[in-house]
This record gives structure tokens, C-alpha cells and sequence, in this order.
């Protein structure tokens, strides 16, 4: 009795998950299968990009070793990104901190001012610190980036700790004062390590965005190019399998990267 | 015993027309247990965290231990808080909570570890030094707050409505705990609640507050018993307030007219002849009468309802102008007098004439 009327329920709730799985796994192969294509290609004993792949090689990674460009293209974009990211980290930190510590005239006012350039397109942030920097003369290179990735960034990471600023309860820097510490120490024993892993995050996101920025970069850079930009201009002679293999190692390392990020905030966690 | 606290004129006013705080005085003895006890908005927290150097006044003075720390933040004031949600910090075990204040007196860290499970044990925690705040329950977490607030040896402990965030059970269990560990580290107390029952048990001196100023301030049965004004009489205890009219007045004592009957009173002020009043007395301070029993102060009316509320009953009584009093017996002393009371009946009801306050104006608290 009771199977028979279980039954229908059963096979309803079958085709649910059926339907459910299968939408899922629609999804991680739109997301994913690009990567795995790339990751295959950068393998692949052929110059031409075309399926089946016809053998296993490791001749790419070998001409990316050879090729001094490249290299070159990727030192440029670790620089830039590690710079833009330390520059936004420690003018971004002290405005969430100000932003929730204290109340001043224009407070709204500021905190939309400093959140506006992640909604600005990059053109905008790119072609008006272009005009300022010729108008003050400066000449654009590598550290002229560095200044529009900041400024383009800056938000991210203010509202990023901003927000766990707001969740931290008052009373914790209260209770730190009550117990004698005064404000510099209260920073460091108790607000510091709180929002520790909000900085992590909005540094490591910060790096990944300045490290594949193109805009900005475009318009702010002198000779040297960052690694987008080189793969940018090269792909005008189609895609080559040593591009593939320059993204096959950026995979790799964001992995890296990420899982770093999981061992330190978890640490923090336990 | 010389005050530790000396609060002189303090006020806290936000704008000219939101005022915190309003020109309170008070003095705190060294090892007094003392509660600020008012409703929400009442300016009773606001105060504690102007002694504690966490608002600071805008007219007055603070003195602790006769040094003016009006000024002084917090963390140069040698008070230590227990704050409502006890504000443990998530990152430090429970030991690294409580040592805290003593590495910031720059204690060794040996030191600070003997102090810190010394603390722990007197508040019964000893096994949970290593742990978490997360891993400990609310009652736990309020524990190592008190430990972590007293091991500095504060002059003064303030707590914030501590026991707000516990259940009925364990706010009773704590109340009692709380009331022992003052009396076992000998520092003074100085405690916001809302719950007039925790100020009541816990402390030698109960402080009323109503907007932003002293109501009154005594010892808890001297609250109880001789309340200023309707307003306290309502806020501590349950009070019955009846409308009266001064009738026939001497010296000592008075004639009141009131819907019920009329009643002798006992004055400790000169009233005249024809005065409006309000009278007010507790529900437990009332005698129900037998059928036929004489008193010298008696009101009457109809059983409204009946409430049993298992030590005794309270019947809530109707009299003719339709207010409602209150009047609690113990059960069995009820059976006893067979004056357990069925409703729609009519009932008489004594009060003695010293049980009765007597309030000017028709107040309505």
C-alpha cells in the first residue's frame, strides 16, 4: 500500500533531480570546458587548433621558455599586480577603517566617491588618468599602470572590508579599550586579526583583476606591455598553442593561489 | 567606608532636546553592590558608559577613587565593564581572552597565566581555558566575560544588563552566583538592568531611573516599602492605585473618601481638607475578609477574576468606579478563612493604614 502510493512521488522526485543534475552539470561545462580545451591544447603535437588532437607534446612550454618576450610580458604583469595591490591594500584599508570609525561631514558622500570607479568602465578611468598624467607631465610606463589599476581597485577592497568591518560588534574595540589597551593596540590585537581575512580576499582578488586588466592598461602604459596586452597583440596572428600553454600556467598558479587563501583564512577560523 | 565613585552633576545631552542624562548625582561606596534599574531609555546605560569613559558627559564631573577621570578613555580607568553581549574576542581562546588585560598592564606571561586560570576557576571554568568563545554556551560565555573584567582588579566592575541574554532558569542561578562572587572579591558593583526582581536580590542599593534622572535611590526594601512616587511604586513590585479625596485631615493622619469605601491613612506630610490623591498599595499588603469580620480599613466590591497561580490566588476586584485592584492570598491561608472567592460575588478587602501610600494628584502611572 504504502509503495504503491510512494510510488508516483518517487519518480517525480527522480526526474526533479535528474533534471536538476543535469542543468548543473550543463552549467560546470559552460564554465569549465573552455579551461579543460585550453589546458589540452597547450599538449597538443599540432600548430593548428583543431580536433581530434593529434599527440602529446611539451614543445610549447619549451618555445615559452625560449621566449624572452613572453617572459618579459609576464615579469611586467607580477609587478604590476603585486604594486597595484600592496598601493590599493594600503590606501583602501585606512578609508574602510575611517569609513567605520568615524562620523564626518560629506561621510556618504565620500564612500560613494570611492566606490564610483568600479562601476566606471575602464576606458573612462583609462583615458582621463591618461589626460591628467600628460597634463601634469609624467611619462607613462609600468608604474603610470600601477596608479590607474589602484585607482580603478580601490573599491573593491574598501567595500570588501568595509563590510566586515560593519559585522565586527563595537563592543569588541570597547571591551579592548576597557581592558587597557590603548587605540594602536587595540588595532592590532583585536581589529587587525578580525578583518585579516577580508584583506586577504580583496588583495588576492585585487591581484587576479590587475593581472588581466586590459583598459586601463592600454591607455596608461609606456614600452612595456603586461601580459594580456602581449597575448592581446599577438593573437592578431591567430591563437598559437604557446598562448595556450602561458594560460595553461596562469590556471595552474591561480589554483595555487586560491588554495593558499583556503589554508590561511581557515587557519584563522580554527 | 569612602566613596569610590562620585558622580557630580552629570548630564549627557545629545541636542537640546534629546537628553541622555539629566543632572544625576550619586556616590558609590568602596564594595557597594548598586543597581541602575529603569526602562529602556531611561539614560541608565548611557550613564554607565560615561563611568566607564565609553560617552563622554557634557556637564559634569566623574571621580573615581577622588581623582577627577571625567576625561580619561577608557583604557587609562581603572573600571572594567562586563558588556551585554560580553564582547569576547572570537580570535582568542578563552585563556588569551582573560589574560588580555593583564599583558596589557605588562604583566609576564607566566604571571598572566596563573592570574588568568585563577579568575577561570573562581567562576568555575577552569577546564575550558584552551577553548573558544564559540564552543562555550551563554552562560559559559558570561562567566569568562565576568573572569576576564575582574582579573585586573578593577576598582570598580560594571555590568551591562549581564544576565539579559540568558534563560529564566539561569538568570536566577546567576543572580545568586553574581551576588556571591561580589561578596567573595570585594569590588564594587555597579549594574544596569531592566528587571526589577535582579535588583531587588542582587544589590545593597537599587537607584530608579526615569528619563535621564534619579526617581529614587535606597536600599531594596526601603524602595518596596516607601515608594516617592507612583512611578517607582509601579516599577518596583506590582502596585493597586486608587483615585481619593482628602476627607477629614489632623496632623498625623487622614480621612479618605474613595469609591470603595473610605480609609484611614497615616501622613507624613500636611494635606488639606478636599485634596485630590491617589492612593497606592501592594497587592500582597491586603487581607481578603470573611463574611461579618470587622476591619478598620476596609474597601468592597465585585470578584472581577479569579487567578491561581499555584502558591496562591489573586483576585482581581471591581469596585465602583470601576477600577480594578488586585488582592493576593496564599492558598492554603485562603482555604484556612474559606474566603477563597467565586466571581460575581462581592468581597471585602483590609489594608492596614501604614501598608498604603499616599501619592498627590490623580495620578495615573
Amino acid at each position: 500500500m504504502t509503495a504503491s502510493s510512494n510510488a508516483p512521488g518517487l519518480v517525480s522526485r527522480y526526474g526533479a533531480d535528474t533534471a536538476f543534475m543535469t542543468f548543473v552539470a550543463l552549467l560546470m561545462g559552460f564554465l569549465y570546458v573552455p579551461i579543460w580545451v585550453l589546458i589540452a591544447f597547450s599538449f597538443n603535437d599540432s600548430r593548428s587548433l583543431t580536433w581530434p588532437l593529434s599527440g602529446f607534446t611539451l614543445d610549447w612550454y619549451r618555445t615559452l621558455w625560449a621566449n624572452g618576450d613572453i617572459q618579459a610580458a609576464v615579469g611586467n604583469s607580477f609587478y604590476v599586480a603585486t604594486f597595484s595591490t600592496l598601493l590599493t591594500l594600503l590606501v583602501g584599508v585606512p578609508a574602510a577603517l575611517a569609513l567605520n570609525k568615524f562620523h564626518f561631514p560629506g561621510k556618504t558622500m565620500f564612500r560613494r566617491l570611492i566606490l564610483l570607479p568600479i562601476t566606471l568602465p575602464g576606458i573612462v578611468t583609462g583615458i582621463s588618468m591618461l589626460n591628467m598624467f600628460r597634463l601634469f607631465g609624467f611619462n607613462l610606463s609600468l608604474e603610470t599602470v600601477i596608479l590607474g589599476h589602484a585607482t580603478a581597485l580601490l573599491g573593491i577592497v574598501v567595500t570588501q572590508v568595509f563590510a566586515r568591518l560593519q559585522r565586527l560588534p563595537k563592543s569588541l574595540e570597547e571591551a579592548s579599550s576597557d581592558l587597557g589597551a590603548n587605540p594602536l593596540r587595540t588595532f592590532f590585537y583585536i581589529t587587525l586579526p578580525n578583518i585579516r581575512s577580508a584583506i586577504i580576499g580583496a588583495g588576492l582578488l585585487s591581484f587576479v583583476l590587475s593581472f588581466d586588466e586590459i583598459p586601463v592598461t592600454f591607455f596608461l602604459t609606456g614600452r612595456d606591455n603586461t601580459l594580456p596586452m602581449y597575448i592581446y597583440s599577438t593573437l592578431r596572428r591567430g591563437v598559437t598553442p604557446e598562448i595556450n600553454a602561458v594560460g595553461t600556467l596562469i590556471v595552474l598558479a591561480s589554483l595555487i593561489l586560491i588554495i593558499l587563501a583556503v589554508i590561511v583564512t581557515r587557519e584563522r577560523e580554527r | 567606608m569612602a566613596a569610590i565613585i562620585e558622580l557630580e552633576n552629570l548630564s549627557k545631552h545629545y541636542s537640546s532636546t534629546i537628553i541622555g542624562v539629566d543632572d544625576v548625582s550619586l556616590s558609590v561606596e568602596d564594595g557597594e553592590f548598586v543597581t541602575l534599574l529603569g526602562p529602556s531609555g531611561c539614560g541608565k546605560s548611557t550613564l554607565l558608559r560615561m563611568i566607564g569613559g565609553f560617552e563622554a558627559p557634557t556637564h559634569g564631573r566623574i571621580r573615581l577613587a577622588e581623582r577627577d577621570v571625567t576625561w580619561d578613555p577608557p583604557y587609562k580607568r581603572a573600571v572594567n565593564m562586563v558588556f551585554q553581549d560580553y564582547a569576547l574576542f572570537p580570535h582568542m581562546t578563552v585563556g588569551e581572552n582573560i589574560a588580555y588585560g593583564l599583558k596589557m598592564m605588562g604583566m609576564g606571561r607566566a604571571e598572566q597565566r596563573t592570574a588568568a586560570l585563577e579568575a577561570l576557576t573562581l567562576v568555575g571554568l577552569a577546564d575550558r581555558f584552551d577553548q573558544r568563545p564559540n564552543q562555550l554556551s551563554g552562560g559559559q560565555r558570561q562567566r569568562v566575560a565576568l573572569a576576564r573584567a575582574i582579573v585586573r582588579r578593577p576598582k570598580v566592575l560594571l555590568l551591562d544588563e549581564p544576565l539579559s541574554a540568558l534563560d529564566a532558569r539561569l538568570r536566577e542561578q546567576m543572580q545568586i552566583e553574581l551576588k556571591h562572587l561580589h561578596d567573595k572579591v570585594g569590588i564594587t558593583f555597579i549594574m544596569v538592568t531592566h528587571d526589577q526582581t535582579e535588583a531587588l536580590v542582587m544589590s545593597d542599593r537599587v537607584v530608579v531611573m526615569e528619563q535621564g534622572r534619579i526617581a529614587q535611590e535606597g536600599k531594596p526594601q526601603d524602595l518596596y516599602d516607601h515608594p516617592v512616587s507612583p512611578y517607582v511604586a509601579n516599577f518596583i513590585g506590582t502596585t493597586n492605585f486608587v483615585p481619593a479625596t482628602v476627607a477629614d485631615a489632623t496632623e498625623a493622619a487622614a480621612t479618605i473618601e474613595t469609591a470603595a469605601g473610605s480609609l484611614q491613612v497615616l501622613l507624613d506630610r500636611p494635606v488639606a481638607k478636599g485634596a485630590e490623591m491617589t492612593l497606592g498599595f501592594r497587592p500582597e499588603k491586603t487581607r481578603a475578609l470573611a463574611e461579618g469580620e470587622a476591619a478598620e480599613n476596609a474597601l468592597s466590591g465585585h470578584v472581577a477574576e479569579v487567578i491561581y497561580y499555584g502558591l496562591g490566588v489573586r483576585v482581581s476586584v471591581e469596585i465602583a468606579d470601576g477600577t480594578r485592584l488586585y488582592v493576593d492570598s496564599l492558598l492554603a491561608d485562603a482555604l484556612a478563612r474559606s474566603t477563597v472567592p467565586q466571581v460575581g460575588t462581592k468581597m471585602r478587602v483590609a489594608v492596614e493604614p501604614h501598608n498604603i501610600f499616599l501619592f498627590d494628584g490623580r495620578v495615573a502611572p
